[in-house]
Protein backbone atom coordinates (compact mmCIF):
# COMPACT_ATOMS: atom_id res chain seq x y z
CA UNK A 1 0.00 0.00 0.00
CA UNK A 2 1.40 3.39 -1.00
CA UNK A 3 2.30 5.71 1.85
CA UNK A 4 1.70 9.43 2.17
CA UNK A 5 5.08 10.87 3.11
CA UNK A 6 5.77 7.75 5.14
CA UNK A 7 2.30 7.54 6.66
CA UNK A 8 -0.05 4.62 6.01
CA UNK A 9 -3.65 5.71 6.20
CA UNK A 10 -5.97 3.45 8.18
CA UNK A 11 -8.87 4.44 5.91
CA UNK A 12 -8.87 5.83 2.34
CA UNK A 13 -11.31 8.62 3.21
CA UNK A 14 -9.99 12.14 3.71
CA UNK A 15 -12.77 14.36 4.96
CA UNK A 16 -13.23 18.10 4.98
CA UNK A 17 -14.48 19.95 8.04
CA UNK A 18 -16.50 22.79 6.46
CA UNK A 19 -20.22 23.44 6.00
CA UNK A 20 -21.59 20.99 8.59
CA UNK A 21 -24.84 21.92 10.31
CA UNK A 22 -23.10 21.88 13.70
CA UNK A 23 -19.78 20.94 15.33
CA UNK A 24 -21.44 17.89 16.89
CA UNK A 25 -22.53 16.60 13.49
CA UNK A 26 -19.04 17.18 12.14
CA UNK A 27 -17.60 15.08 14.96
CA UNK A 28 -20.21 12.37 14.39
CA UNK A 29 -19.33 12.22 10.68
CA UNK A 30 -15.70 11.55 11.53
CA UNK A 31 -16.62 9.01 14.17
CA UNK A 32 -18.98 6.96 11.99
CA UNK A 33 -16.75 7.04 8.92
CA UNK A 34 -13.39 6.47 10.56
CA UNK A 35 -11.94 9.05 8.16
CA UNK A 36 -8.19 9.14 8.54
CA UNK A 37 -7.46 12.74 7.58
CA UNK A 38 -9.21 16.03 8.32
CA UNK A 39 -8.65 19.05 6.13
CA UNK A 40 -8.66 22.40 7.89
CA UNK A 41 -8.04 26.01 7.02
CA UNK A 42 -6.95 29.35 8.43
CA UNK A 43 -9.12 32.40 8.57
CA UNK A 44 -9.19 35.68 10.43
CA UNK A 45 -10.00 35.19 14.09
CA UNK A 46 -13.30 36.91 14.69
CA UNK A 47 -12.34 38.49 17.95
CA UNK A 48 -10.94 37.30 21.23
CA UNK A 49 -13.52 36.73 23.91
CA UNK A 50 -13.81 34.65 27.03
CA UNK A 51 -13.51 31.48 24.94
CA UNK A 52 -10.69 32.91 22.88
CA UNK A 53 -12.75 33.21 19.69
CA UNK A 54 -14.48 30.86 17.30
CA UNK A 55 -11.26 29.39 15.97
CA UNK A 56 -10.19 28.21 19.42
CA UNK A 57 -13.36 26.17 19.89
CA UNK A 58 -12.90 24.62 16.46
CA UNK A 59 -9.31 23.72 17.28
CA UNK A 60 -10.43 21.91 20.43
CA UNK A 61 -12.94 19.95 18.40
CA UNK A 62 -10.41 18.96 15.73
CA UNK A 63 -7.81 17.83 18.25
CA UNK A 64 -10.35 15.54 19.83
CA UNK A 65 -10.95 13.75 16.51
CA UNK A 66 -7.51 12.10 16.72
CA UNK A 67 -6.91 12.13 12.96
CA UNK A 68 -4.13 13.44 10.75
CA UNK A 69 -4.50 17.15 10.10
CA UNK A 70 -4.10 18.42 6.55
CA UNK A 71 -4.22 22.23 6.45
CA UNK A 72 -5.09 23.81 3.12
CA UNK A 73 -4.35 27.03 1.30
CA UNK A 74 -7.93 27.29 0.02
CA UNK A 75 -8.85 30.54 -1.62
CA UNK A 76 -5.29 31.54 -2.45
CA UNK A 77 -4.89 32.93 -5.96
CA UNK A 78 -1.19 33.77 -5.96
CA UNK A 79 2.03 31.94 -5.18
CA UNK A 80 2.97 34.42 -2.47
CA UNK A 81 -0.42 34.15 -0.79
CA UNK A 82 -0.31 30.36 -0.84
CA UNK A 83 3.27 30.17 0.45
CA UNK A 84 2.59 32.63 3.27
CA UNK A 85 -0.58 30.78 4.23
CA UNK A 86 1.34 27.49 4.24
CA UNK A 87 3.92 28.92 6.64
CA UNK A 88 1.21 30.17 8.96
CA UNK A 89 -0.53 26.78 8.79
CA UNK A 90 2.66 24.88 9.59
CA UNK A 91 3.15 26.87 12.75
CA UNK A 92 -0.49 26.77 13.76
CA UNK A 93 -1.12 23.06 13.19
CA UNK A 94 2.41 21.84 13.86
CA UNK A 95 2.61 19.75 10.68
CA UNK A 96 4.64 19.79 7.49
CA UNK A 97 1.63 18.52 5.55
CA UNK A 98 -0.03 21.13 3.36
CA UNK A 99 -2.83 20.77 0.84
CA UNK A 100 -1.60 23.26 -1.70
CA UNK A 101 -4.27 25.13 -3.63
CA UNK A 102 -3.44 27.95 -6.01
CA UNK A 103 -6.74 28.82 -7.62
CA UNK A 104 -6.75 30.00 -11.21
CA UNK A 105 -10.40 30.65 -11.94
CA UNK A 106 -13.14 31.79 -9.60
CA UNK A 107 -15.97 30.08 -11.50
CA UNK A 108 -14.46 26.63 -11.81
CA UNK A 109 -11.98 26.86 -8.92
CA UNK A 110 -9.57 25.00 -11.15
CA UNK A 111 -5.93 25.14 -10.10
CA UNK A 112 -3.48 27.61 -11.60
CA UNK A 113 -1.06 24.83 -12.44
CA UNK A 114 1.81 27.19 -13.25
CA UNK A 115 1.56 28.90 -9.88
CA UNK A 116 1.02 25.52 -8.26
CA UNK A 117 4.31 24.13 -9.53
CA UNK A 118 6.15 27.29 -8.48
CA UNK A 119 4.65 27.27 -4.98
CA UNK A 120 5.23 23.52 -4.61
CA UNK A 121 8.92 23.96 -5.36
CA UNK A 122 9.28 26.78 -2.81
CA UNK A 123 7.49 24.80 -0.13
CA UNK A 124 9.17 21.42 -0.66
CA UNK A 125 12.55 23.15 -0.59
CA UNK A 126 11.49 24.55 2.77
CA UNK A 127 10.64 21.14 4.22
CA UNK A 128 6.92 21.00 3.56
CA UNK A 129 5.23 17.77 2.51
CA UNK A 130 2.99 19.05 -0.23
CA UNK A 131 -0.35 17.59 -1.33
CA UNK A 132 -0.99 19.59 -4.52
CA UNK A 133 -4.55 20.08 -5.71
CA UNK A 134 -4.01 19.67 -9.44
CA UNK A 135 -5.58 18.47 -12.67
CA UNK A 136 -5.05 15.12 -14.36
CA UNK A 137 -2.53 16.68 -16.78
CA UNK A 138 0.49 14.38 -17.10
CA UNK A 139 3.00 17.14 -17.79
CA UNK A 140 1.91 19.11 -14.75
CA UNK A 141 2.10 15.94 -12.66
CA UNK A 142 5.64 15.39 -13.86
CA UNK A 143 6.59 18.97 -12.95
CA UNK A 144 5.06 18.62 -9.50
CA UNK A 145 6.98 15.43 -8.82
CA UNK A 146 10.18 17.07 -10.04
CA UNK A 147 9.44 19.97 -7.68
CA UNK A 148 9.54 17.50 -4.80
CA UNK A 149 5.92 16.50 -4.32
CA UNK A 150 5.47 12.86 -3.35
CA UNK A 151 1.66 12.89 -3.58
CA UNK A 152 -0.68 14.16 -6.30
CA UNK A 153 -4.30 15.17 -5.83
CA UNK A 154 -6.09 15.57 -9.17
CA UNK A 155 -9.63 16.86 -9.21
CA UNK A 156 -12.55 14.60 -10.05
CA UNK A 157 -14.77 17.56 -10.94
CA UNK A 158 -14.98 21.21 -9.85
CA UNK A 159 -14.91 21.77 -6.08
CA UNK A 160 -18.33 21.44 -4.50
CA UNK A 161 -20.02 20.39 -7.76
CA UNK A 162 -20.75 16.78 -6.83
CA UNK A 163 -20.42 15.76 -10.48
CA UNK A 164 -18.18 12.80 -9.77
CA UNK A 165 -15.36 11.66 -12.02
CA UNK A 166 -15.52 13.88 -15.11
CA UNK A 167 -12.48 12.46 -16.86
CA UNK A 168 -12.02 8.76 -16.13
CA UNK A 169 -9.62 8.35 -19.02
CA UNK A 170 -7.38 11.14 -17.72
CA UNK A 171 -7.36 9.78 -14.18
CA UNK A 172 -6.69 6.25 -15.45
CA UNK A 173 -3.83 7.57 -17.54
CA UNK A 174 -2.37 9.42 -14.55
CA UNK A 175 -2.51 6.23 -12.49
CA UNK A 176 -0.78 4.26 -15.23
CA UNK A 177 1.98 6.83 -15.73
CA UNK A 178 2.83 7.19 -12.06
CA UNK A 179 2.36 3.70 -10.59
CA UNK A 180 4.41 4.39 -7.46
CA UNK A 181 2.97 7.79 -6.54
CA UNK A 182 0.19 8.06 -3.98
CA UNK A 183 -2.79 9.59 -5.79
CA UNK A 184 -5.89 11.14 -4.27
CA UNK A 185 -9.02 12.21 -6.11
CA UNK A 186 -9.75 15.57 -4.54
CA UNK A 187 -12.96 17.48 -5.23
CA UNK A 188 -16.10 16.82 -7.18
CA UNK A 189 -17.21 13.60 -5.53
CA UNK A 190 -20.94 13.70 -4.83
CA UNK A 191 -21.94 10.09 -4.23
CA UNK A 192 -20.43 6.95 -2.73
CA UNK A 193 -20.42 5.40 -6.23
CA UNK A 194 -18.05 8.19 -7.32
CA UNK A 195 -15.74 7.40 -4.43
CA UNK A 196 -15.81 3.68 -5.21
CA UNK A 197 -15.09 4.37 -8.89
CA UNK A 198 -12.12 6.57 -8.03
CA UNK A 199 -10.70 3.82 -5.85
CA UNK A 200 -11.41 1.16 -8.49
CA UNK A 201 -9.19 3.20 -10.82
CA UNK A 202 -6.38 2.40 -8.43
CA UNK A 203 -6.32 5.64 -6.49
CA UNK A 204 -5.10 5.59 -2.92
CA UNK A 205 -7.66 7.86 -1.27
CA UNK A 206 -10.50 10.26 -1.93
CA UNK A 207 -10.85 13.70 -0.41
CA UNK A 208 -14.33 15.17 -0.15
CA UNK A 209 -16.34 17.58 1.97
CA UNK A 210 -19.51 19.04 0.49
CA UNK A 211 -21.09 15.70 -0.40
CA UNK A 212 -21.04 14.74 3.26
CA UNK A 213 -21.60 18.09 4.93
CA UNK A 214 -24.56 18.99 2.72
CA UNK A 215 -26.25 15.58 2.90
CA UNK A 216 -29.45 15.37 4.90
CA UNK A 217 -27.67 13.02 7.29
CA UNK A 218 -23.95 13.88 7.13
CA UNK A 219 -22.84 11.14 9.51
CA UNK A 220 -24.59 8.43 7.52
CA UNK A 221 -23.25 9.79 4.25
CA UNK A 222 -19.74 9.90 5.69
CA UNK A 223 -20.04 6.24 6.63
CA UNK A 224 -21.37 5.43 3.15
CA UNK A 225 -18.43 7.24 1.57
CA UNK A 226 -15.94 5.38 3.74
CA UNK A 227 -17.51 2.02 2.96
CA UNK A 228 -17.60 2.80 -0.76
CA UNK A 229 -13.99 3.96 -0.81
CA UNK A 230 -12.91 0.84 1.04
CA UNK A 231 -14.95 -1.36 -1.33
CA UNK A 232 -13.33 0.29 -4.34
CA UNK A 233 -9.90 -0.12 -2.82
CA UNK A 234 -10.49 -3.84 -2.15
CA UNK A 235 -11.77 -4.28 -5.71
CA UNK A 236 -8.69 -2.62 -7.20
CA UNK A 237 -6.43 -4.86 -5.11
CA UNK A 238 -8.44 -7.91 -6.22
CA UNK A 239 -7.43 -7.37 -9.87
CA UNK A 240 -10.85 -6.94 -11.55
CA UNK A 241 -11.81 -8.93 -14.65
CA UNK A 242 -11.47 -7.35 -18.07
CA UNK A 243 -14.82 -6.30 -19.56
CA UNK A 244 -15.78 -7.89 -22.89
CA UNK A 245 -18.22 -7.02 -25.63
CA UNK A 246 -19.99 -10.37 -25.96
CA UNK A 247 -21.79 -12.47 -23.42
CA UNK A 248 -20.03 -15.44 -21.87
CA UNK A 249 -22.12 -17.93 -19.88
CA UNK A 250 -20.99 -18.32 -16.33
CA UNK A 251 -22.86 -21.60 -15.87
CA UNK A 252 -21.01 -24.50 -17.54
CA UNK A 253 -22.43 -25.54 -20.93
CA UNK A 254 -20.84 -28.98 -20.79
CA UNK A 255 -23.16 -31.49 -19.18
CA UNK A 256 -26.29 -29.58 -20.01
CA UNK A 257 -29.23 -31.97 -20.58
CA UNK A 258 -30.62 -32.28 -24.05
CA UNK A 259 -34.24 -31.38 -23.45
CA UNK A 260 -35.40 -29.48 -26.54
CA UNK B 1 -0.83 54.14 17.33
CA UNK B 2 -3.31 53.23 14.68
CA UNK B 3 -2.82 49.95 12.84
CA UNK B 4 -5.13 47.70 10.88
CA UNK B 5 -6.10 44.40 12.50
CA UNK B 6 -7.86 41.84 10.33
CA UNK B 7 -9.15 44.56 8.04
CA UNK B 8 -10.33 46.96 10.75
CA UNK B 9 -8.60 50.09 12.02
CA UNK B 10 -7.49 49.74 15.61
CA UNK B 11 -5.76 51.96 18.17
CA UNK B 12 -3.16 50.16 20.28
CA UNK B 13 -0.54 51.09 22.84
CA UNK B 14 1.77 48.18 22.08
CA UNK B 15 4.89 48.49 19.98
CA UNK B 16 5.51 44.84 19.16
CA UNK B 17 3.37 42.09 17.66
CA UNK B 18 3.62 40.13 20.91
CA UNK B 19 2.40 43.03 23.02
CA UNK B 20 -0.33 43.89 20.53
CA UNK B 21 -1.68 40.35 20.71
CA UNK B 22 -1.64 40.54 24.49
CA UNK B 23 -3.42 43.90 24.41
CA UNK B 24 -6.04 42.55 22.01
CA UNK B 25 -6.75 39.50 24.17
CA UNK B 26 -4.94 36.77 22.23
CA UNK B 27 -2.34 35.88 24.85
CA UNK B 28 -2.93 32.13 24.94
CA UNK B 29 -4.86 31.74 21.69
CA UNK B 30 -3.96 29.30 18.93
CA UNK B 31 -3.18 31.80 16.20
CA UNK B 32 -0.73 32.64 13.43
CA UNK B 33 0.29 36.16 12.49
CA UNK B 34 1.39 38.20 9.52
CA UNK B 35 2.31 41.87 9.19
CA UNK B 36 1.98 43.59 5.85
CA UNK B 37 1.48 40.22 4.13
CA UNK B 38 4.65 38.72 5.64
CA UNK B 39 4.48 35.77 8.03
CA UNK B 40 5.69 36.61 11.53
CA UNK B 41 6.62 33.38 13.36
CA UNK B 42 5.71 33.09 17.01
CA UNK B 43 9.36 33.37 18.02
CA UNK B 44 9.68 36.70 16.21
CA UNK B 45 6.60 38.34 17.72
CA UNK B 46 8.38 39.85 20.77
CA UNK B 47 10.96 41.61 18.61
CA UNK B 48 8.88 42.56 15.58
CA UNK B 49 8.17 46.28 15.92
CA UNK B 50 4.90 47.67 14.64
CA UNK B 51 4.62 50.97 12.78
CA UNK B 52 1.65 53.27 12.23
CA UNK B 53 -0.51 51.91 9.45
CA UNK B 54 0.81 48.34 9.63
CA UNK B 55 -1.62 45.61 8.62
CA UNK B 56 -1.69 42.87 11.26
CA UNK B 57 -3.38 39.62 10.31
CA UNK B 58 -4.41 37.29 13.14
CA UNK B 59 -5.51 33.93 11.80
CA UNK B 60 -7.06 31.03 13.67
CA UNK B 61 -7.92 27.40 12.85
CA UNK B 62 -11.08 27.25 10.77
CA UNK B 63 -13.18 24.72 8.91
CA UNK B 64 -11.80 23.77 5.52
CA UNK B 65 -12.26 21.36 2.66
Amino acid sequence: MRKFYGVTLKNPLMLGTAQYPSPAILAEAFKTSGASVATVSLRRENGADQDGGQGQAFWSLIRALDVKILPNTAGCHSVKEAVTTAHMAREMFDTNWIKLEVIGNTDTLQPDVFGLVEAAKILTDDGFEVFPYTTEDLSVADRLLNAGCEVLMPWGAPIGSGQGINNPLGLRSLRAHFPDTPLVVDAGIGLPSHAAFAMELGYDAVLLNTAVAKAGDPAQMARAMANAATAGQLAALADPMEPRDMAAPSTPVIGKAFLS
Amino acid sequence: MQINVNGKNCLIKANTVFDALDELGYTDAKIATAVNETFIPEAARPTHMLCVGDRLEILAPMQGG
